[in-house]
């Protein structure tokens, strides 16, 4: 058994708004591995930015941390100070983001940036540009040297996405949380983006969060799996166990609508009927009943709480359980 | 340092690409030149009075002729030049300087405090600029100073108001985001990251702004509020002429012609640079 590096304890957050509480994430739990990639998978508006941020501690000022521990390294983030978790940003957890036409600063080149972001580093200009370039020719960007004295405007969508990848490992992080990176880019770059993570994880045995809402990304490239729905965990284990034995009706669903899943030619590509219910009005019971076909009279009172089914397979479905099969 | 300098030789080349940014370069650089060697150009003592000489027209000795009290209009002109840098760029750079610490402050600061300051720039800009000098002339009279702090006081909200807009939308952007996960302070985040997203935007709003300085003080001096009455001011000048449009007209050309000159060439330059300094534009040119 490894040791633990992240781990997620019966989270709940809450967003503050007019209309009252936005119960964004509720009883989160999960935990990451040292040198592990796990993949959280669910729809927009299923937490997962949520959880990113509270993660690295960066949430809206209306965020409300209602219960819980985020724990890296056994520390609780949540308890920590600014300033130790200034210190534990971009050195022991970094993040790529989502669009990388946006996170690079137009004005500064990139070689200023990654001057920049080794801030906490005493060693002289020039070793920290040689670093900065070989990172750079890590990620796969030719004649790094050069390149370095170019502004974010001259490069390509999958170019950038791989400099904020070599900015991100740059400290070689413990856990690198990857925010969706390949949802900008096209089929052919993300392939390329994926393999290129694959190699440097191996390299610098980094832990990868990986967030993503296309299930064969996670498939190729994760350990572990964490499905959320609506805020909550509701289904988590070995990938191979989730794709093959989804015990989730959310996860078969969305393994059905996959377009890398379907074997027949259709005319309309398959989805969930039904929409996410709203997180400031939560109904009781089961979150996923109203868009649920095995749903069952218990569905509606009470909520499935996420139970082991097997070693490192845990699903939150009373069709798991003994009792709805009576 | 070697950085910068490439950066500046390109803004210059940049700019003197564009028929209109030459044109303003030179003109600027014409009147700074002249301001700068002013004591050098001088044919004359520009305070030196010559009642014999009174009232010409323009001739060899006197290319500009001479005012009622036998002063060469010419080397009046030139130093009025001095004047006018004098007041707009301290006046510009002290205003730009405060509104962008002050801007930026609201914009990347608690809510109360931004709205502490919004309140004190719309209560400057409140007042009328010409009013405002009124009255600060009356309480301190006339001086080169006074005009450069009730320029100053009444741009800084211009400049505040742009950097403050400029940090708001930058905060929320994703790169700034990006560098406050890289473990970014705000120093850091407002120095190294804001700084050069606003100040460009500011420089170009300078650079337009120096004429309007340069005519405020022309205007101050016009009503006797500016610079005291030896001391050579392109408005005095054409108060002096406007009294003696009858008698010669070239006073009136000395002082009105400056100014022109002045703004035209402060405006083809500001609006060149704002072209140039703009990274995303900069490819494309």
């Amino acid at each position: 058994m490894t040791e633990t590096l992240l781990e997620i304890d019966r989270l709940s957050v809450d967003y503050e708004t007019a209309r009252g509480d936005l119960k964004a994430l509720r009883d989160i739990s999960f935990d990451v591995r040292k040198g592990e990639i796990v993949g959280i998978v669910g729809e927009s508006g299923c937490g997962k930015s949520t959880l990113i941020s509270s993660i690295l501690r960066l949430t809206a000022p209306n965020t409300r941390f209602r219960q819980g521990e985020v724990r890296f390294k056994g520390q609780d983030l949540l308890q920590a100070t600014e300033r130790q978790m200034r210190d534990l940003r971009g050195a022991d957890i970094s993040i790529v983001f989502q669009d990388p036409m946006q996170t690079h600063n137009p004005v500064l080149t990139i070689g200023q940036q990654m001057l920049d972001i080794q801030h906490r580093s005493k060693d002289s200009k020039a070793d920290k540009l040689a670093r900065a370039a070989k990172m750079l020719g890590a990620v796969g960007i030719p004649d790094p040297e050069a390149r370095l004295a170019q502004f974010p405007h001259e490069f390509s969508g999958g170019m950038r996405q791989r400099i904020a990848i070599a900015m991100a490992l740059m400290s070689e992080p413990d856990l690198l949380i990857a925010d969706e990176p390949t949802t900008a880019l096209d089929a052919t770059l993300e392939v390329q983006i994926i393999e290129r993570l694959q190699e440097l994880q191996q390299e610098f045995d980094c832990a990868i969060l990986f967030i993503s809402h296309h299930l064969g990304v996670i498939a190729e490239l994760c350990d572990r799996v964490v499905v959320m729905y609506a805020g909550a965990v509701i289904e988590s284990g070995d990938v191979r166990e989730i794709f093959h034995d989804p015990k989730h009706p959310y996860t078969r669903r969305l393994i059905d609508c996959d377009p890398g899943h379907i074997k027949e030619r259709a005319r309309v590509l398959p989805t969930i009927p039904g929409e996410v219910p709203d997180l400031a009005n939560l109904p009781g019971g089961c979150i996923f009943r109203d868009r649920c076909e095995q749903a069952m009279a218990r569905c509606a009172t009470d909520v499935p709480p996420l139970t082991q089914l097997k070693q490192g397979h845990h699903a939150a479905c009373w069709l798991n359980h003994e009792e709805a099969n009576t | 340092m070697e950085k910068s300098r490439s950066e500046l030789g390109q803004i210059v080349v940049g700019v003197s690409r564009d028929p209109l940014g030459l044109m303003g370069l030179i003109i600027v650089g014409t009147i700074v030149f002249c301001a700068i060697f002013a004591a050098l150009i001088v044919p004359y003592d520009p305070v030196g009075m010559n009642i014999k000489d009174r009232l010409q027209g323009p001739s060899f000795s006197h290319l500009l002729g001479t005012d009622q009290l036998g002063r060469d209009t010419f080397s009046r002109v030139i130093m009025g030049g001095q004047v006018a840098l004098k007041v707009a760029l301290p006046a510009v750079f002290g205003a730009m300087a405060i509104g962008l610490t002050l801007g930026m402050i609201a914009g990347y600061g608690p809510k109360w405090l931004d709205n502490l300051l919004m309140l004190f720039f719309d209560t400057i800009r409140s007042f009328p600029t010409v009013m405002f000098a009124l009255a600060v002339v009356a309480l301190v009279g006339p001086s080169l100073q006074t005009v450069v702090v009730v320029v100053m006081a009444t741009s800084i909200p211009t400049y505040g108001r742009v950097a403050r807009t400029q940090t708001l939308t930058l905060r929320n952007s994703e790169f700034i985001l990006a560098e406050r996960s890289m473990g970014a302070s705000m120093k850091r985040i407002l120095g190294v990251h804001m700084l050069p997203n606003i100040i460009g935007v500011l420089a170009v709003l300078a650079a337009m702004d120096i004429p309007t300085v340069i005519a405020l003080e022309a205007g101050l001096s016009f009503l006797g509020l500016g610079v005291k009455p030896p001391t050579p001011s392109w408005g005095a000048l054409l108060k002096d002429g406007y009294s003696l449009i009858r008698q010669t007209p070239w006073l009136v050309v000395g002082g009105g012609l400056p100014i022109i000159l002045a703004t035209l060439g402060f405006t083809f330059l500001g609006e060149s640079l704002r072209d140039v300094v703009d990274p995303k534009l900069r490819k494309q040119r």
